[in-house]
């Protein structure tokens, strides 16, 4: 049976035309950028070619793309990296709630530190309070570290904004862009934000590669010891072919996808809310939304045991609760929104690719009427929505 | 993750439904903390002739519910108080994720409130 795949926030399938991409720089040019004969030279072309590529999605300068392994180290380096070289100006850091672990976790690592972090809350669609980070904002505030499409509920932050206020007070604006990057655009010259994460396995490039965007003056130091690669940012001999593939598809990436991707959201939310009774969308909709996310809680059901009958009709997707990931609490996302933890445990996330059709939407829709239908009918709550909200 | 015996109880879970005739029910669990397991046991003569169970809860939370009432059945009140969570994980094929072994004794704790419930109502 042909897979039907709904869980792109995690990772996505390599597009044929990066995989073609890549291939002849594993055995042909395989040479070492650093190098100074042809094969190096060789090399370093092409990896200064995919370093505009990259820059260009962004309007940045070249010089601005620090290329990393992932969306993991770039929230690292850009977090690690402001808050090492800028000790002597202050100990402040403020983030979300609502942050991947990617973020959190760096963040809780700088507090044993020393470091001092604030954790804004967000209102009930997943939006950061701007005048609550204003009040947040201290003399000894570094950085303010806020993700841009969130990756559970889709919520996309009014980056200009958020960059504006930072400016008004001069405290750097990192933001995780790994999701939203490609579908959301991003002007680099428009928006005030000095640091981008981006990873290429979210945007069907190869695993193990990313980027971090930072504007030119910004003090960084390194976080990762080793040679004077990547403007001496990131240390480490490049990997090329993860670096052309990411390269291709952002290269093949756009906004008419970004649109139609969009309408098939709104198909499979809509088909969800009129055929299945009792559902919230968590997030919100329309234009703040990442075209790509559908994240649902379905009351008195529970989130991997639907999950796990899709899997078994087939259909790939992912839970709000964290309880299948390993540990058993509800997403922190969905806590800080304010849902209710039945809800919260309830939840399942869609994510929908380039590569996603109408007729898998359809089908999946029907699969979860069916599912949800089946699994209400043996759960001891009955709750009804309207009372839980 | 889950073994074959446990995604069969899963999808096809015999023993999942409401028992109308029940004389004992027990139930356990709530949603801040996760899984709810409800089970109805059809005592006669000291015996239990029928469970059934209604679970709000994960694959293991449900295959162990199925479980549960499937090895009491036909035992007496007194021996289907004393299951242990192992004897539902044997039952299951053997293995139950370490981080699912809660469901199991969820499960057992869902029947001993319903032989409770039963009990305290035949006395
Ligand atoms: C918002 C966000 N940030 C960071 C990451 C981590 O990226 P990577 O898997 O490339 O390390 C992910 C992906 O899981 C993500 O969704």
């Amino acid at each position: 049976m042909k897979k039907i795949y709904l869980d792109n926030g995690a990772t996505t399938m390599v597009d044929p035309a990066v995989v073609k991409e890549m291939l002849p720089f594993f055995s042909d040019v395989y040479g070492n950028p650093s190098s100074i004969h042809q094969k190096g030279q060789e090399a370093k072309r092409y990896l200064t070619e995919a370093r505009e590529d990259v820059a260009k999605k962004l309007n940045a300068g070249y010089d601005e793309i620090i290329f990393t392994s992932g969306g993991t180290e770039s929230d690292n380096l850009a977090i690690k990296g402001v808050a090492y070289a800028n000790r002597d100006k202050g100990n402040h850091i403020i983030t979300t709630k609502i942050e991947h672990p990617a973020v959190l976790n760096t963040c809780k690592a700088l507090e044993k530190e020393g470091f001092e972090i604030k954790y804004l809350g967000v209102d009930n669609e997943g939006f950061v309070i701007l005048d609550d980070l204003r009040k947040a904002i201290t003399p000894k505030t570094l950085l303010v570290s806020i993700i841009h499409g969130n990756n559970e509920i889709g919520t996309i932050q009014p980056l200009e904004k958020i960059g504006n206020i930072c400016r008004e007070h001069g405290v750097m604006f990192h933001t995780d862009a790994v999701q939203s990057f490609t579908k959301v655009p991003i002007n680099a010259k428009k928006v005030p934000v000095d640091l981008i994460s981006m990873s290429s396995h979210k945007i069907h490039g190869p695993k193990g590669v990313g980027a971090l965007y930072v504007r030119k003056g910004t003090k960084m130091a390194s976080i990762q010891h080793g040679g004077a690669h990547e403007f001496k940012l990131r240390a480490g001999t490049e990997n090329v072919p993860g670096i052309m593939g990411f390269a291709k598809a952002v290269k093949l990436s756009s906004d008419s996808d970004a649109k139609r991707i969009a309408k098939l959201r709104d198909r499979l939310i809509s088909g969800i809310e009129k055929e299945i009774h009792d559902v919230k969308l968590n997030g919100p909709r329309g234009e703040k939304r990442l075209c790509n996310n559908v994240n649902i809680a379905f009351a008195n059901v529970e989130g991997e045991a639907l999950g796990s009958y899709l899997d078994v009709s087939g259909i790939c997707t992912s839970t709000g609760s964290a309880c299948s990931s390993h540990s058993l609490e509800p997403s922190h996302v969905l806590l800080a929104i304010g849902l209710d933890k039945g809800l919260a445990n309830g939840t399942l996330r869609m994510t929908l690719s380039r590569f996603t059709t109408e007729e898998e939407i359809d089908y999946t829709i029907g699969s979860l009427k069916k599912y949800v239908e089946k699994l209400r009918k043996i759960s001891p709550l009955k709750r009804v929505l309207k009372d839980v909200l | 993750m889950y073994s074959k015996k446990v995604m069969e109880h899963f999808r096809n879970p015999k023993n999942a439904g409401e028992l109308k005739k029940a004389n004992g029910i027990g139930e356990v669990g709530n949603t801040a903390c996760g899984d709810v397991m409800k089970v109805y046991i059809k005592v006669e003569k000291g015996i239990i002739k029928e469970a059934k169970f209604l679970t709000f809860g994960c694959c293991a939370a449900i295959a162990a519910s199925d479980a549960v009432c499937a090895i009491v059945k036909g035992k007496t009140v007194d021996d289907a108080m004393k299951l242990t969570k192992q004897d539902v994980i044997d039952y299951l094929g053997g293995e139950l994720p370490q981080l699912k072994i809660h469901c199991s004794i969820l499960g057992i704790d869902a029947l001993k409130a319903a032989i409770k419930d039963y009990k305290e109502k035949h006395a």
